[in-house]
């Protein structure tokens, strides 16, 4: 790996809902181009991490570095812009704007009419059933095709990095295939830097470079996604062995 | 009788004279037929209704993306109203006529407008931004003491010793509106007749609602506004910046509330720093019978409240009317809570 500093570097990241603080001090780092998954169990912290990270939740310590930037102390809206960009967990698509028009949200940090009309039929072509229901409303769609809304909606911003919660959660088997082949072979082959948060840490793991394992808000663990595979403590926790 | 309303008067029943007979609608012995009054209430009551319905819009609007039953929005109208008396009296606009008693229309609306639009954006900034976390609960009440504060502020400004406020005699008796356009009537249609002030009403509050349509269902800014009340996180995360789009949603409803007062002053020529209270709580009404949170609801629930007050007045008695309003309002919230066009529930995917 080149000794480059790494896009995405969050050190000693602490968080809290009110008094309880559920992120103690939470260090990792994703350099340009890996995929990178956080593993953890149910309540672990990891949506709260990436809801840090988006600058949606306050941050109460620690320091969060993109692309050269001190994001820290930053607005969310300063975070997009700088392109870090998460597809939340649960999906959060705008139930009653069109899938169209979810899309053109997704764009919204951009002026270039011509550039969104040419990413809107990039979006469609990565996932046609979109184009099929482009006038419909968000709402009236699966799981599995909100989950591709969500993401294409996400890469409408034209993200230099994508945070992805937990994308595999209540959805068919055969669209989570889907969507994990897209992230593995589209994104990837697009030089995408992603940060997968999966419950499914198999999957996330195999399809990764490199992962964390957070516990009750602390990385306990760390290594390839091959070395976590092979890690005793984690099939035993996370792999159900 | 130099006065814009003369003028502006003439002005229409030019640019009207073909569409319709000109000619005062008595019947051959000088009596109103049971027929015409029904119509003649029916034509004022559509005039308050969409009066109302403007009203309506801007409670309906910033319920829909934060929830909250905005009780200042018509002490802020009020405030409008003062607005555009005074200006009335500093330029000495009664005497004003021709194309300049327009012009003089015009420059109220749209003082008004920006008054309250940017009142209202003020408002939100100061007392209800800092509370965006806190519970509905405490929104409700900062809500509330706004409201006060812009009544306290109407009947100090009623007290300003101007010719049109009675020279500040009273603080908070009623002020006379100059009938800056006059009530005759321009435009017969079948028994249905129509005012100079009817033909205003109609010709500021169509536009805007058309206006309010096209921005919010094809622009940038609309298609923000919807997405911030459906999952304000969600829109986060695309880049939005919330609060500018909630404060822009307020200075929209307050500007359109700005519009209302003014009308509202010019058709029914008094004002006091009460009348927020009056025209706030029917707009809401109106606003919960459409359904709150809807647009097109607020506007059906403005015309119909214009109706029945209006009917209500004539055919029952003035007091009851309150009674007769409420009593619908009720009745709707018993048999269909979510209003006549409000979603039968409350989606939140
Ligand atoms: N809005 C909230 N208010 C208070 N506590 C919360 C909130 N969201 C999450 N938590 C708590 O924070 C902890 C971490 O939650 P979360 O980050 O969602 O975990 P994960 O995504 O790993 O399942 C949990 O104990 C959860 O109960
Ligand atoms: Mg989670």
């Amino acid at each position: 790996m080149s000794a480059a500093a790494p896009l995405l570097k969050v050190e000693g990241l602490k968080c809290a809902y009110g008094q309880a603080e559920i992120l103690h001090g939470v260090d990792l780092q994703v350099r340009q181009g890996e995929i990178v998954s956080l593993i953890g169990a149910n309540g672990a912290g990891k949506s709260t991490t990436l809801m840090c990270l988006s600058r949606v939740n306050r941050v109460r310590g620690g320091r969060v570095t993109f692309d050269g930037h001190d994001i820290t102390g930053m607005r969310p809206e300063q975070v997009v812009r700088l392109g870090l960009v998460q597809v939340p967990e649960g999906r959060r698509i705008f139930p009653r704007l069109t899938v169209r028009e979810n899309l053109e949200m997704g764009a919204f940090i951009r002026r270039d009419r011509d550039g969104i009309e040419a990413d809107l039929r990039r979006a469609y072509d990565l996932f046609p059933i979109l184009r099929d229901r482009s006038a419909q409303q968000g709402g009236t769609l699966s799981g599995g095709e909100q989950q591709m809304l969500a993401i294409a909606r996400a890469l409408m911003s034209r993200p230099k990095m994508l945070m992805m919660d937990e994308p595999s959660m209540g959805i068919a088997p055969i669209l989570v295939a889907k969507i994990f082949e897209t992230v593995r072979d589209v994104l990837r082959a697009q030089g995408m830097t992603i940060l997968l948060v999966e419950q499914n840490a198999n999957a996330a793991l195999r399809m990764s470079d490199r992962g964390y394992v957070l516990e009750t808000g602390n990385i306990v663990l760390t290594g390839t996604g091959q070395e976590l595979l092979g890690d005793p403590r984690v099939r035993a926790a996370y792999l159900g062995e | 009788m130099l006065r814009a309303a003369a003028a502006a008067e003439n002005l229409a029943i030019a640019v009207l004279g073909q569409a319709g007979a000109v000619l005062p609608a008595f019947g051959a012995d000088g009596q109103l037929s049971g027929q015409e009054v029904f119509s003649q209430q029916l034509v004022t009551g559509l005039s308050n209704g969409m009066i109302i319905a403007l009203i309506a819009i801007g409670y309906t609007m910033v319920y829909g993306i934060i929830e909250l039953i905005n009780f200042a929005h018509g002490d802020l109208c009020m405030l409008g109203a003062f607005l555009a008396l005074t200006i009335v009296g500093a330029l000495g606009m009664a005497e004003w006529s021709g194309v300049g008693g327009v012009g003089g229309v015009v420059l109220l609306l749209f003082s008004a407008a920006v008054f309250c639009g940017g009142l209202n954006w003020s408002i939100d900034r100061l007392a209800y931004r800092p509370l965006r976390k806190a519970s509905k609960l405490s929104l409700l009440v900062s809500a509330i003491g706004a409201s006060f504060i812009l009544v306290n502020l109407g009947l100090f400004w009623g007290g300003l010793p101007m010719d049109v406020f009675a020279g500040g005699g009273s603080s908070a008796a009623p002020k006379d509106f100059p009938a800056l356009v006059s009530n005759r009537d321009v435009l017969t249609l079948g028994d249905v007749r129509w005012t100079l002030n009817d033909l205003l009403v109609l010709a500021v509050t169509v536009p805007l609602m058309v206006a309010l349509t096209v921005l919010v269902k094809f622009t940038k800014l609309g298609k923000a506004m919807r997405a911030v009340a459906q999952n304000p996180t969600a829109a986060q995360l695309m880049g939005i910046d919330v609060d500018r789009v909630i404060g822009s949603t307020f200075f929209i409803g307050g500007a359109l509330g700005g519009f209302a007062t003014v009308v509202y002053s010019l058709y029914n020529n008094t004002i006091s720093f009460q009348m927020g209270y009056r025209m706030g709580m029917d707009a809401f009404i109106a606003a919960v019978l459409g359904g709150i949170g809807n647009l097109p609801g607020a506007v059906l629930g403005g015309l119909l409240i214009g109706v029945v007050r209006s009917m209500s007045d004539q055919y029952v008695e003035a007091r009851w009317t309150n009674a007769v309003v409420f009593g619908i309002l009720i009745l709707i919230l018993v048999f269909r809570p979510s209003g006549l066009l409000g979603a039968k529930l409350r989606e939140k995917v």
